[in-house]
């Protein structure tokens, strides 16, 4: 707003009337005290937290009594060596002009360049690279402009790399220090030899700084992204390691326990569901791996848990994925096959067995769900009327949430004719069910007996 | 300490890893309704307590157990050190009680919690009360100790209480160190408690065939 000002230019496309009602809003909120509108609007218009200025001594005004006036008078810089006398305004207490050097002179610092004689130079500092006069000539543009290294490359009469330049200065600066010390301990502390400059770790570490700010945007995201992903896969790595053995455990430390079940029972459950834990156990993707083996490790970490409580991690790991209507769509499913939600007497194995079942009617009931999206799709596809697409997908929906699911789970021997009509739509269900539904009804008869 | 008895501790502390000891355990409530003798402060009389699965001696692995009950009861907090681990009272109220585990020091340094709301009326608020019949509610769970201590592995490798793997084979196990005085306790196990009668059966062969049938026909 006060650019504009200066400037001359309208503030806004609206005409003053809008100046002048914005001006007494701002007069209203203004804060400050002794401090003029433009400064305080410098600090983002708020009072800061902790008031840097003092304003109550700002408009003070000097004690009456001292009697002040303003002199041109000449002066000298001790910081130059010419002498040349210039002029300044000076504050004049009581006739009593200021005293000490010019007050700027304090600031002209430079650096102390260590300077070789002749004969140094002839006994240590000779450089197959470097002659006598570039040596020299080095050393004069450093004292003249006080290390800056940049200038100095400029100014230099062979090109010469800053990182050349720089190592040529500091070698030859240990060097001289080192032979001029009484003994080399005396100056074990000083920094140029107790770090001595490395020119080729310099030049990569420039690259390597030129490369990162260089890099655009877009560069910046993929790193970001390929380490995250570095990180998933090498987490996902040590998990899978874990569960490797976990796994292998389980299944074998279930293969004792299922024999001594079935000598209890009839002999003929337990096979099956070993079979069939065996090779749950190899088929997982890695992300339901992943998810547990990390719950596997949650649970070890606790060196003491209840069986009850590591069944229900498990089953929140396996379910992970799936959302609330589909675990109720389970838990329904469990019920309908007369099995209880939690298990009454959750042995290991028992909780082994539940897992499995949970983890089963997941697979199904996603199997279910692509099966209904690819017809849709299919069915979409053969009428091609655009008109009828947004239709079709609905209506299969609502058939699933009603009839289709129920009807899939009744048992006996409409099922067979139901599951040979799934089957013959897509041919992708026909891989996992086909073996042991061969050997599951026999099973089942010999149970009865 | 001397040095034979620092390196017995060391080896005696080491885990096995990838073999997990399982304590079948039983838990709730028996409670009695007291017909004539009660009275509106104490309606009923009550038992909580934790057992053995098959009744066996829990004290070989549990230290104590802690019951805390309801506020309203004097010194809520009851501390029973030996087995059986139970606790009697009567009142006429239902809730919730947390049962905390201590263990045996070679076993597990961290407690473990069960909670079991305690049941006095029977569902069934129709029939008559009778102060024979009790009302029994009782949980099956398992204590699991995923990397148990070698020490602990050999005090109860053969312990009726304590479902163990079977080691690979080749593998040799510290001989056992007791953790407490045998002959000082006094019977822990609950076989001829006088409860038993009305504990209930947890078999796990009714639940593997059930599941077993559902996972047949569920393709």
């Amino acid at each position: 707003m006060d650019a504009k000002d200066i400037l001359g230019l309208p503030k806004t496309p609206l005409p003053i009337t809008q100046e002048k009602k914005s001006q007494p809003k701002k007069d209203s909120q203004r804060k400050p005290d002794g401090i003029s509108r433009e400064v305080y609007a410098l600090t983002g218009g708020l009072a800061p937290l902790m008031p840097s200025i003092d304003t109550s001594q700002l408009k003070r005004r000097p004690p009456s009594d001292e009697k002040i006036t303003w002199q041109w008078l000449p002066f000298t810089n001790s910081a130059r060596k010419d002498n040349l006398q210039l002029y300044h305004w000076v504050r004049v207490v009581n006739g009593v002009p200021p005293t000490g050097d010019y007050s700027f002179a304090k600031y002209n610092k430079s650096v102390d360049i260590v300077r070789y004689t002749d004969e140094e130079y002839e006994k240590y500092l000779t450089d197959p690279t470097w002659t006598k006069e570039e040596t020299d000539q080095l050393f004069d543009l450093c004292e003249r402009f006080d290390l800056r290294f940049i200038i100095i490359a400029d100014r230099f009469s062979s090109s010469r790399t800053v990182e050349e330049l720089k190592d040529r200065y500091y070698s030859v600066s240990r060097a001289i220090l080192l032979a001029r010390a009484p003994s080399s301990g005396d100056v074990s502390g000083h920094p140029l030899v107790k770090e001595p400059y490395n020119v080729s770790q310099e030049i990569d570490r420039k690259r390597a700084l030129s490369m990162v700010l260089s890099q655009t945007k877009q560069q910046e995201r993929k790193d970001a992204e390929v380490l995250a992903e570095a990180k998933r896969i090498t987490e996902s790595r040590m998990a899978a390691r874990g569960v490797e053995e976990s796994t292998l455990h389980v299944a074998s430390n279930a293969g004792p326990e299922m024999a001594e079940t079935a000598t209890n029972v009839d002999g003929t459950v337990s096979p099956s569901s070993n079979a069939q834990l065996a090779s749950v156990a190899v088929a997982p993707s890695t992300s339901v791996m992943a998810e547990n083996a990390s719950t596997l490790a949650s649970l070890r970490m606790l060196r003491v848990y209840l069986r009850t409580y590591a069944l229900e991690q498990m089953v929140q790991a396996a379910s992970s994925t799936a959302g609330l209507r589909t675990i109720k769509r389970v838990e329904q499913i469990l019920q309908d096959l007369g099995v209880n939600l939690k298990p009454r007497v959750p042995t290991k194995a028992v909780c082994a067995e539940h897992l499995e079942l949970r983890k089963e009617i997941l697979t199904l009931l996603n199997l279910q769900k692509q099966l209904q999206y690819k017809e849709a799709e299919g069915s979409s596809f053969r009428d091609g009327s655009y008109t009828e697409m947004p239709g079709t997908p609905k209506r299969s929906h609502r058939d699933q949430d009603g009839t289709f699911v129920p009807d899939s789970m009744s048992f006996g021997g409409e099922r067979a004719g139901r599951r040979d009509q799934k089957r013959k739509g897509p041919g992708r269900l026909s891989e996992a069910p086909s073996s042991p539904a061969h050997k599951r009804p026999r099973k089942l008869k010999a149970s009865d007996l | 300490m001397s040095k034979p008895e620092d390196t017995e501790k060391k080896i005696l502390n080491k885990k096995l890893k990838d073999v997990e000891i399982s304590i079948p355990i039983v838990y709730g409530n028996i409670s009695f309704w007291l017909g004539k003798k009660a009275n509106e402060y104490q309606s009923h009389k009550w038992t909580v307590y934790v057992r053995g699965a098959t009744n066996e001696d829990l004290g070989v692995v549990i230290k104590r157990a802690v019951f805390q009950l309801h506020s309203s009861f004097n010194n809520p907090t009851r501390v029973v050190e030996s087995p059986p681990f139970e606790l009697s009272e009567a009142g006429w109220g239902e809730f919730e009680i947390a049962i905390t585990l201590y263990f045996h020091s070679d076993v597990c340094d961290k407690p473990l919690n069960l909670y079991h709301h305690l049941k006095l009326y029977p569902e069934d608020e129709s029939g008559p009360m009778s102060t024979k019949k009790p009302v029994v509610v009782e949980s099956y769970d398992e204590i699991v100790f995923p990397e148990p201590s070698e020490g602990f592995f050999a005090r109860v490798q053969s312990h009726p209480a304590v479902t163990l793997p079977r080691l690979p084979a080749g593998f040799t196990l510290p001989p056992p160190v007791p953790v407490e005085d045998a002959s000082k306790r006094k019977r822990g196990d609950t076989k001829d408690h006088p409860l038993s009668q009305w504990f209930m059966n947890f078999s796990e062969a009714d639940e593997l065939l059930q599941l077993a049938a559902a996972r047949q026909q569920s393709w």
